[in-house]
């Protein structure tokens, strides 16, 4: 495999939560590709939130390493990680995406507040904010609108216009469709795939539905690679 | 980097909780700021009432009392100081003015004092003032009387005006001097003193309304008729005065004259120093001060302490928001000083508040005290050692905040990237 064309690269990741006498997670290799769209499959319990911590460079790992664009995750500061995941990562949680006292917009620039380098990328922040929206399709008159006045379904289209300004170079979703009836799933990835191409980022996409996998460019399954074998 | 703007955000979003607290801070350092206050204005006010005597002598009894009852109205003298004396004293070497007061009459509420010509040419109070009539004149005729600011004021009353006075002091001023009416000759200008409050006759016409009235009440027939009490004003005196201000030559002279009068042998009389005597009377209320103190500053802690429960209990509510901040790349402290700030700015907004109200008490309370007391109590800006005080509890607030501040630190570190509920 092309190290060089990887945007992040997990060797030999081994993590225990304090207290606990098992690790959560043991992976031996896992990567991915720049621009890449994986699909993670994981039942709940099998370790994805700590995976996507550590990807996040919110939980350290024993053991091993996290590459993201060739630098070493563990050999940075507290505070140079924390500038790290604001510039470089995009986040869709399952649903309580967005600070519900703020209004729409606000909540798309929130990431801008924080890092000036996803600021400068975004341009004029305002102006990007309302172009990702309009890709999410979200309506206009929304967007002055307190977070907790839409639906459940607009805000996770707000929480992906968020995830996707300034273009970071990854975007984590995690189970961003579960809170979602059947048929709009289909609808936000779509939307998902087109803005994660236009930002030219990669998609680390995690869920326990195989179903929504079909379009995913890779699928991996997280109890294969993760030798912990927590139980599901 | 807008931080302070989703503080503020998040604050508004929770705007009664916040106001509620903010209001709590706000009543318990205006208790605190007023205390302080009220202190320290009423003891200006006193000082300024005594500020240009030297001595005050009174018939034997205890300093306090004396300064009360013959200065500030409080109380009734028990004896008083005859009439050979007072002159003994008036001449002495080293007196420059003796002013005379001969109490005992009041008029509608207010204090009627009996006094000569050197009131208005030695009395002084404040800086070095002395009195001034803003209409009128001194005594001319014997049943002229001059009135103190508040008086005229109160009363509505304009030179001219005939009044009558009633013997007796407090609720005992039932009997009137009706025989004798007075007119109204001059009004002081105001001086923030219990001059203010005063009304003012000569010694002849002190006497004058009492001839007849030597068993305590009116003795029908044996009073004096007005015309023939103008014919004998210059023989007229009363018999004692309640007491006398001393203004001496040098103030050096002071601790000798003090001493001399205390251990005069033809009377017994009591000669005090105003100044200190006052802080004597300060030495006694300070402790009911010191409990003032003591309870504004437990309902200052209180307050505080009810910002941290507010700030606490919503901590939990807020755990998502600030999963949410940190996953969007807020750092950990920045999130601990969103908490600080908070704390911060809740404790600003009370103190000021506080103080705002303070001010506002006191503003509602001068009118009160001047016409209880003559004390004229000003809205002041508070003095630098309370805004001190002041500064200790914001950054007594800060600290609080500071609480919270590191539990949604530790929080935001072990949560990681989990949204828990």
């Amino acid at each position: 495999m092309n190290t060089n064309s990887d945007l992040l690269r997990i060797e030999e990741l081994r993590y225990t939560w304090p207290g606990e006498s098992r690790p959560v997670l043991d992976i031996g290799e896992f990567t991915i590709g720049r621009g890449e769209r994986l699909f993670l499959r994981g039942p709940s319990g099998s370790g994805k939130s700590t995976l996507l911590g550590a990807i996040a460079g919110l939980v350290r790992p024993d053991h091993g390493r996290i590459l993201f664009d060739r630098t070493d995750l563990g050999s940075l500061s507290n505070a140079a990680r924390d500038r790290f995941r604001a510039e470089q990562l995009g986040v869709i949680f399952q649903q309580f995406n967005l600070l519900p006292w703020l209004d729409v917009r606000a909540n798309v620039t929130l990431p801008c507040r924080f890092s000036r380098s996803r600021a400068r990328r975004a341009g004029n922040v305002a102006a990007a904010a309302d172009h990702l929206l309009d890709a999410m399709d979200l309506a206009p008159e929304l967007r002055a609108k307190r977070a907790d006045e839409l639906s459940v379904g607009q805000q996770q289209r707000v929480a992906a216009a968020r995830a996707l300004i300034g273009k970071p170079q990854l975007v984590l979703a995690d189970e961003p469709t579960s809170a979602l009836d059947s048929d709009r799933r289909q609808a936000f990835i779509e939307l998902l795939f087109s803005q994660v191409e236009a930002a030219g980022s990669a998609l680390l996409f995690v869920s326990h539905d195989p179903d929504l996998a079909r379009d995913f460019d890779r699928e991996v399954s997280l109890p294969t690679i993760n030798r912990a074998g927590v139980a599901a | 980097m807008n931080l302070l703007g989703l503080a503020l955000r998040s604050l508004i979003n929770r705007r009664f909780a916040v106001i509620l607290t903010i209001l709590t801070i706000a009543l318990s350092i205006a208790l605190l700021v007023l205390v302080e206050q009220m202190r320290s204005e009423v003891r200006d006010g006193f000082y300024r009432s005594v500020s240009g005597t030297d001595l005050i002598v009174g018939a034997r009894t205890a300093p306090i009392q004396l300064l009360l009852y013959s200065v500030f109205g409080i109380g009734d003298a028990t004896n008083n100081v005859s009439w050979q004396t007072y002159q003994e004293l008036a001449g002495t070497s080293d007196v420059a003015w003796a002013i005379p007061m001969a109490l005992g009459d009041m008029h509608r509420g207010y204090r009627v004092m009996g006094t000569s010509d050197a009131l208005f040419e030695h009395f002084r109070y404040g800086d070095r003032r002395a009195l001034e009539l803003a209409e009128g004149r001194a005594f001319d005729d014997l049943f002229d009387v001059v009135v103190g600011h508040q008086v005229a004021r109160q009363l509505d009353y304009d030179i001219g005006d005939r009044i009558v006075l009633s013997h007796g002091t407090g609720s005992t001023a039932l009997q009137q001097h009706e025989e004798h009416p007075f007119t109204i000759s001059g009004i002081l200008a105001p001086t923030g003193t219990p001059v203010d409050q005063t009304l003012y006759i000569s010694l002849p016409a002190h006497r004058a309304i009492h001839i007849g009235w030597e068993r305590g009440t009116r003795m029908p027939g044996a009073e004096i008729d007005p015309d023939q009490a103008r014919e004998r004003a210059d023989e007229l005196h009363p018999e004692s005065v309640t007491a006398v201000l001393l203004g001496l030559q040098t103030r050096a002279a002071v601790f000798g004259l003090q001493r001399r009068i205390n251990d005069y042998r033809a009377e017994a009389l009591t000669a005090i120093m105003p100044g200190i005597t006052l802080q004597e009377l300060w030495r006694i209320t300070g402790l009911a001060e010191q409990i003032l103190r003591v309870v504004a500053g437990m309902v200052v802690l209180a307050g505080l302490l009810g910002m941290l429960t507010v700030l606490l209990t919503t901590l939990n509510e807020r755990r998502r928001e600030m999963a949410i901040l940190r996953a969007n790349g807020a750092r950990p402290w920045q999130i601990a000083g969103l908490l600080v700030f908070e704390a911060g700015l809740i404790a600003a907004c009370g103190i000021i508040a506080g103080v705002g109200l303070a001010l506002l008490a006191q503003a509602l309370a001068a009118p009160w005290l001047l016409t209880t007391f003559g004390l004229h109590v000003a809205v002041s800006w508070p003095a630098t050692g309370l805004w001190l005080v002041l500064g200790g509890i914001l950054g007594a607030g800060l600290a609080i905040g500071l609480v919270p501040a590191l539990m949604a630190y530790r929080r935001t570190l072990a949560d990681g990237m989990q949204v828990r509920m």
